[in-house]
């Protein structure tokens, strides 16, 4: 005998149950946690070491670095005053909950403020998977091309913030700014925007108030939760 | 890239379900997937062969629907598919627009062999599959 079993769960929702865990974890430690993408050379790693060079005297924080091998990225997070934890995917083109899950016994969450985790350089597939983090963030850069939104629609339209690295090169590559900006507008309207460059440093400190305000709303949140408890 | 974790949940969710009903086996299973929901079907399709063997689901057949990505202008209510090179709407070029279709990805239904009988002995079946 045959039987239709009508079902319609999301696919990925193992996945999406164990990022609502690790969001748990994340906000009984009062720990502020950010997922960086963006496709490989975007400036992801160069964002996270001027945030940490910038940030490590008022703030603890942590770095959690996925790649598909090395642990470049996390080197240089570690030089610039992080606590750096490294996940080699091997092979696999995103970070999701399970192995992020993996990693956070490799930091005191109690005892950090703030834990950026850097995703694999890729825009397809890390929109995909949930982690937990309190918020996401997609770092696009001008050499990139303006086309980006129009391509990737999938990564624009999930992240709480885009930023926009690389403006130092605008006079010197092709780019339309409209046309890039509209497309975010439609994909993720009025969504956070910050325009900057790593290299000239020109655009951070609003990128770096942002975070602060963040890290402080997570960090209240955790105090009055533990006071209602 | 990412098809061996997306066909992974497939299965489980699958196999949940069929072991709920006590299900013999599973022959087809329907998979709703927008167009925006970044995933190649033959993919999936590719790892499907590899991992279900051996499982209730080994050699069920995987139906794909399709849905292609539908906005709607929040200023003029013009319905339209984005051609790749504009997402505004085309009619107005108005920015407000709302994502009518294309985000979808989920298993729908699957359809399963049940025998009559005893409930607790296919339980066990399925069970042992697993």
């Amino acid at each position: 005998m045959t039987q239709r079993i009508p079902i319609v769960e999301k696919i990925l929702s193992a996945n999406d149950r164990l990022a609502i865990e690790n969001r748990a974890r994340f906000d009984a430690a009062g720990v502020f946690t950010l997922n960086v993408m963006a496709s490989p050379g975007a400036g992801k790693t160069s964002l996270i070491e001027k945030t940490v060079s910038a940030l490590k005297g008022s703030l603890r924080i942590g770095m959690i670095n996925g790649d598909i091998a090395t642990s470049l990225d996390a080197d240089r997070a570690a030089a610039a005053g992080a606590a750096a934890v490294q996940i080699n995917t091997g092979g696999d083109c995103h970070l999701d909950a399970v192995m992020l899950q993996a990693a956070l016994p490799q930091l005191d969450l109690a005892r950090l403020d703030l834990i950026i985790v850097e995703n694999v350089g890729n825009l397809v597939c890390p929109a995909e998977f949930q982690l937990g983090t309190h918020k996401s963030v997609l770092v696009a850069s001008i050499p990139e091309g303006d086309d980006k939104p129009y391509k990737y629609p999938g990564m624009y339209r999930g992240v709480d913030a885009v930023v926009i690295n690389k403006i130092d090169l605008l006079p010197y590559v092709p780019f339309r700014r409209e046309f890039f900006k509209n497309g975010i507008e439609v994909l993720n309207p009025g969504v956070t925007q910050f325009e900057l460059s790593c290299r000239t440093g020109e655009g951070l400190p609003a990128w770096l108030a942002w975070l602060v305000a963040q890290v402080s709303s997570t960090r209240q949140n955790s105090v009055s939760g533990h006071l209602a408890s | 890239m990412h098809e061996l974790a997306v066909t992974e949940s497939i299965l489980e969710i699958a196999l949940r379900h069929a072991s709920q009903q006590n299900a013999r086996r599973i022959t087809d299973l329907f998979i709703v997937m927008g167009a925006w929901s970044s995933t190649v079907d033959d993919s999936v399709q590719f790892y499907w062969e590899m991992i279900s063997e051996g499982t209730l689901a080994q050699g069920a057949q995987l139906h794909f629907r399709r849905i292609p990505t539908r906005l709607e202008c929040k200023s003029c209510g013009h319905s339209y598919q984005p051609d790749g090179r504009q997402l505004q709407c085309p009619n107005c070029q108005s920015l407000q627009v709302k994502v009518k279709t294309g985000e979808e990805f989920y298993l729908e239904a699957i359809e399963v062999e049940t025998e009559p009988g005893d409930a607790k002995t296919n339980l066990q079946k399925s069970s042992q599959s697993l």
